[in-house]
């Protein structure tokens, strides 16, 4: 080092201050310029994108669920709306540790293991800012404490949203159905946008059939959040469009009446309006209690509905198949006069028992014990007493190729196509059919048993109630509808294709029988046409529910009460002027005529009172003056 | 540059003391000064939230600040020179006191409560050092011996180290730089340049395997790869850079910024404060503030040029290269260009001590820039 002890030199230190701020104002100017630069890259040429950034940081899209459609009767009566309910649920984001929060809220509210359980589930589903319900239904109480303890709950929210609920609870459910929380299977089909505001789907019925017009188009609001995911302000809304109102077919009185005429029973009805095919009434017994479904039933309570004996969940009246037994008749007898197998005056002797050349087992008639029907069997006199011989006479000799076929136009054998999800189709027997399905060979044997209605065949409540209407109106094919219009516009039927061919006269023959067995003294259903202000036309029958050997007498004494036969009944009314048509069964009711036929008429009479029936009581007048006059036996019969 | 001109036409320092009559006022940094408080008051009313709570807090220390700007500027240079051992002294013993009573947040101890309010030594430091090594080196030669370079430096590290132990590496890091452009403008020669630069670098593993924490050593790779977390550690710096970007041209308008008035960019009010001026008022009011700054540090150099003793050169050449430092790191920091170390944006930023030991920096500027012009005879 060569410093000098020296004077000081104050040119000098200018001079070299000088230079060293020159140095550092140039080294200046250049990092400044770096500043510059950096930022006029992040404000210009990166403009857009740290502009979507921090839009995507602040603006939520959220769903605004729409408001689900309001399902009426046709009297606009409510069966379905929406009501408030305040639930409880979780913003994932905001809440900590999830099983902490969720034993916070245990010991505060009850919780059950099914609420945790579930929200978990849902949790998967949701995005981590949007509430996953955690417990619905709070009750006031319930409320209050949770709003106490507000500050030891972050993360939590009460929100208030309308829930599905069925004010008539049981009546409707089978018909009706409910919405229930989407489960993953439905996530994976449905229309996730739509749905994105709603956490319930029509499950069963006319809620799952009608789906679509029900839910209504999901709205937006664009809103602005914090970094907290507080809502500052709406951006933008797009309101949502609320569901279709459905006005159904169905008639809660007359719903009711039928309903508790099955009190104690376990059995379908189903009624029908000749004009239109809307359902009136459509009831299976027992039924349930839609509501707990809304929100998520218990196991418990989902085992004790499962497990019971009377299986309350299943829905008999178009799912339930039993063989139609001697409510077929009517049909079987038209199709024998149309294809000429049979006339108005063929007549044959019943012994009791019918004989098939080459087999020695005997067909039985139900009164065999009693000698049969006797000598002078007609159709008429075959429906109007029930007897089984004439109609394996006709079935054999119109064979079952004719029988299959025409019966498909009264709807046997085949789905309606009613609205409604989950319909069967019963089965028509045919050859074609035994091959398929038993891969046997067709006898006749089998057609005898099939023109009684037993045998392979068998039928829903609805198919028969669709026959009813069908042979009521002559040959309209009529098209079974719940859902008579939606939002006030009328809901559009099925087209339909061809009437079945057949002459008046026989539509004539085969409507009188069938009055006579309500009106005449020796009709099977005679009992009912007591104090009956109007003519009703109908057919019992009875549905064996296990095989007895020909051999054998049915003893109900050595058979438990759930192998006793089924009791089936079929009417319509007024028997001149047809207005509806009803199809019931009385499960293990054991006779059409006295389990079933009061049924009928406590709905009938319900139906005629509502409506304004002129003229009705002088056909009556007419009908009971032709019976003081006429030679029919006076026999005493058994009922079937 | 550009500024030059201006800065010449602006009233010559130390020929003009009639006008401001017998106080010691340099006016083209009192303008300047005035001009970014209002508009730090401005930003900070917008990144506080609209709240009037930091606005008249921040207020406050700036009426006191200027008050003890004109007090200093009072004094004579050469008093300041006298006894600039005394200030740093104090600066020890109060950085050492904060040490053993400090307060703190977050797991540093920086803060010595006196009462009414906090203090924060280590910011007084970033004056102290500078001013006790001009008056150190201007006794000595120029440019400064090995022995002289050697005491300036432990005047250095001293308070560095100690702020260091706070810990406050950001503020070390700056006292550290205070001092060293003090022996740089005095002459610090091109070889001693070249072994702090190697000895530097040479640090480097040894600072990040020895001294650096956690905590600092997450900011240094957050700067790196700040999208790799972006919920944790990264989490600031992509929501500065955000708020800088989004704010485009022209900005979003004062109070209309959303990265801020929706609280996704943390600590807007004090070293992120940027970040809001840079949405809220765009490219363009960034190119104001940088308009602004550079306006002062050119002054500040100007008065050093102008400066009566190698002090008070020394010293303003000091002050508003540091000035310079702040702004740098700062703004270079909130835009992701520099490791997340705690340094406000000098007049901007919210923050009482920082906001004081401006002002005295400025009174020491005018008391320089108003100097009797007694060696102007030399000449």
């Amino acid at each position: 080092m060569m410093h000098k002890e020296a004077f000081s030199d104050p040119a000098r230190e200018r001079r070299i201050f000088a230079r060293r701020l020159i140095f550092s104002t140039f080294s200046m100017i250049l990092m400044g310029l770096v500043i510059i630069s950096r930022y006029f890259d992040l404000q210009v040429n990166q403009f857009q994108d740290y502009a979507t950034d921090s839009d995507n940081n602040r603006v939520h899209v959220r769903p605004a669920p729409p408001t689900r459609g309001i399902i009426y009767d046709r009297n606009g009566e409510i069966i379905a709306d929406n009501r408030p309910t305040s639930n409880l649920a979780i913003i994932r984001e905001r809440a900590g540790d999830l099983d902490q929060l969720i034993q916070k809220i245990g010991l505060l509210i009850t919780l059950s293991d099914n609420d945790i359980k579930r929200f978990y589930t849902r949790l998967k589903r949701q995005k981590p800012f949007e509430p996953t319900p955690l417990k619905f239904n709070l009750t006031e109480k319930e409320q209050a404490i949770l709003a106490v303890n507000q500050h030891i709950l972050g993360g939590t929210k009460i929100s208030a949203r309308l829930t599905r609920f069925y004010p008539k609870h049981d009546l409707f459910t089978h018909v009706v159905g409910y919405v229930g929380r989407i489960n993953e299977r439905e996530s994976d089909t449905i229309n996730t946008i739509n749905y994105s505001g709603t956490d319930s789907i029509g499950k069963t019925g006319i809620e799952k059939f009608y789906e679509n017009s029900l839910l209504g188009d999901v709205g937006s609001d664009q809103v602005e959040t914090n970094a907290r995911g507080r809502v500052m302000r709406i951006l933008d809304q797009v309101s949502p469009a609320a569901g279709s109102d459905l006005q159904l077919h169905l008639d809660s009185q007359l719903q009711q009446v039928a309903y508790e005429a099955f009190s104690g029973k376990r059995g379908s009805l189903v009624a029908i309006e000749i004009d239109t095919g809307g359902v009136l009434a459509m009831v299976s017994a027992p039924s349930y209690d839609a509501n707990p479904f809304v929100s998520g039933i218990s196991q418990k309570d989902y085992d004790a509905l499962i497990n019971s004996p009377d299986k309350p969940m299943f829905n008999r009246s178009i799912r339930g198949q039993y063989p139609p037994g001697s409510t077929i008749k009517p049909l079987f007898g038209l199709i024998g006069l149309q294809s000429r197998s049979i006339t108005t005056t063929t007549k044959i002797e019943d012994p009791g028992y019918f004989l098939m050349e080459g087999i020695e087992r005997p067909w039985r008639d139900h009164n065999s014990e009693r000698g049969g029907h006797g000598k002078g069997v007609d159709l008429a006199k075959a429906i109007i007493e029930s007897c089984d011989v004439f109609f394996y006479t006709m079935g054999v000799k119109i064979g079952i190729d004719t029988l299959a076929a025409n019966s498909q136009s009264f709807g046997l054998g085949q789905k309606t196509n009613i609205d409604l999800p989950g319909e069967r189709a019963g089965i028509m027997p045919s050859r074609i059919w035994k091959k398929r399905a038993r891969g046997a060979s067709w006898f006749d044997g089998d057609t005898i048993n099939v023109s009684i209605g037993q045998g392979f065949m068998l039928t829903t409540p609805l198919q028969l109630a669709v026959m009813t209407a069908r042979i009521a109106s002559r040959g309209d094919l009529i098209q079974p509808q719940i859902v008579k219009s939606i939002d006030g516009v009328a809901n559009p039927r099925i087209q339909i294709a061809e009437n079945p061919n057949i002459s008046a006269e026989y539509w004539d023959y085969i409507h009188d029988s069938m009055r006579d067995v309500v009106h005449s003294t020796r009709g099977t259903a005679r009992r009912i046409s007591k104090n009956l202000t109007y003519t009703m036309a109908a057919k019992t029958g009875t549905a064996q529910v296990i095989s007895i050997k020909a051999t054998d007498e049915y003893d109900r004494s050595k058979i438990s009460e759930r192998q006793w036969d089924h009791a089936l009944f079929v009417a319509f009314a007024p028997a001149k002027d047809p207005k509806i048509a009803i199809a019931l069964i009385v499960e293990n009711g054991e006779h059409g005529s006295s389990a079933a036929a009061p049924i009928a008429r406590t709905v009938m009479d319900a139906y005629i009172k509502s409506t304004t029936m002129e003229n009705d009581s002088q056909d009556l007048a007419a009908t009971n003056a032709s019976y003081l006059k006429s030679s029919r036996g006076a026999n005493t019969y058994a009922e079937q | 540059m550009q500024n030059s001109d201006f800065v010449r036409r602006m009233q010559s320092p130390g020929g003009d003391r009639k006008k401001s009559g017998s106080m010691h006022i340099d006016f083209p940094l009192l303008v300047l000064l005035c001009a970014l408080c209002v508009f730090g008051l401005m930003v900070l009313y917008s990144a506080g939230g609209q709240d009037l709570f930091y606005i008249k807090r921040q207020a406050t220390f700036m009426v006191v600040g200027f008050f003890v700007m004109f007090a200093v500027a009072q004094f004579e240079v050469r008093y300041w020179e006298k006894w600039a051992f005394v200030f740093y002294g104090l600066g020890l013993f109060l950085l050492v006191a904060v040490l053993l009573f400090g307060v703190g947040a977050k797991g540093a101890q920086r803060w010595l409560d006196i009462g009414f309010t906090r203090l924060q030594p280590a910011e007084f430091m970033k004056v102290g050092v500078p001013l006790m090594l001009a008056a150190y080196l201007s006794k000595r030669f120029i440019p400064p011996t090995l022995k002289h370079i050697s005491w300036g430096m432990v005047m250095i590290l001293l308070p560095a180290a100690l702020i260091m132990r706070q810990p406050d590496l950001g503020t070390a890091l700056l006292v550290f730089v205070s001092g060293f452009l003090t022996l740089f403008l005095a002459g610090l020669g091109v070889r001693y340049l070249v072994f702090t630069f190697l000895t530097s670098i040479a640090a480097i593993p040894i600072m990040w395997n020895f001294v650096l924490r956690d905590y600092q050593k997450q900011r240094i790779l957050t700067l790196l790869t700040p999208e790799q977390d972006k919920l944790g550690s990264g989490w600031n710096i992509v929501q500065s850079k955000t708020a800088i970007g989004s704010g485009g041209l022209n900005g979003k308008g004062w109070t209309e910024g959303t990265q801020s008035q929706l609280n996704f960019l943390p600590e807007s009010h004090t070293d992120f404060i940027i970040a809001v001026l840079a949405e809220e008022f765009g490219l363009i009011g960034i190119l104001t503030l940088l308009a602004l700054y550079a306006l002062l540090i050119a002054r500040c150099s100007f008065i050093a040029l102008n400066a009566q003793s190698q002090f008070g050169r020394l010293l303003a050449g000091s002050l508003g290269l540091l000035f310079f430092i702040y702004v740098f790191v700062n703004m270079g920091m909130v835009s992701g260009i520099l490791p997340v170390v705690g340094a406000p944006l000098p007049m901007i930023s919210y923050g009482g001590t920082a906001l004081l030991t401006l002002f005295i920096g400025f009174g020491l500027l005018m008391a320089i820039s108003t100097e009797p012009n007694r060696m102007r005879k030399n000449f």
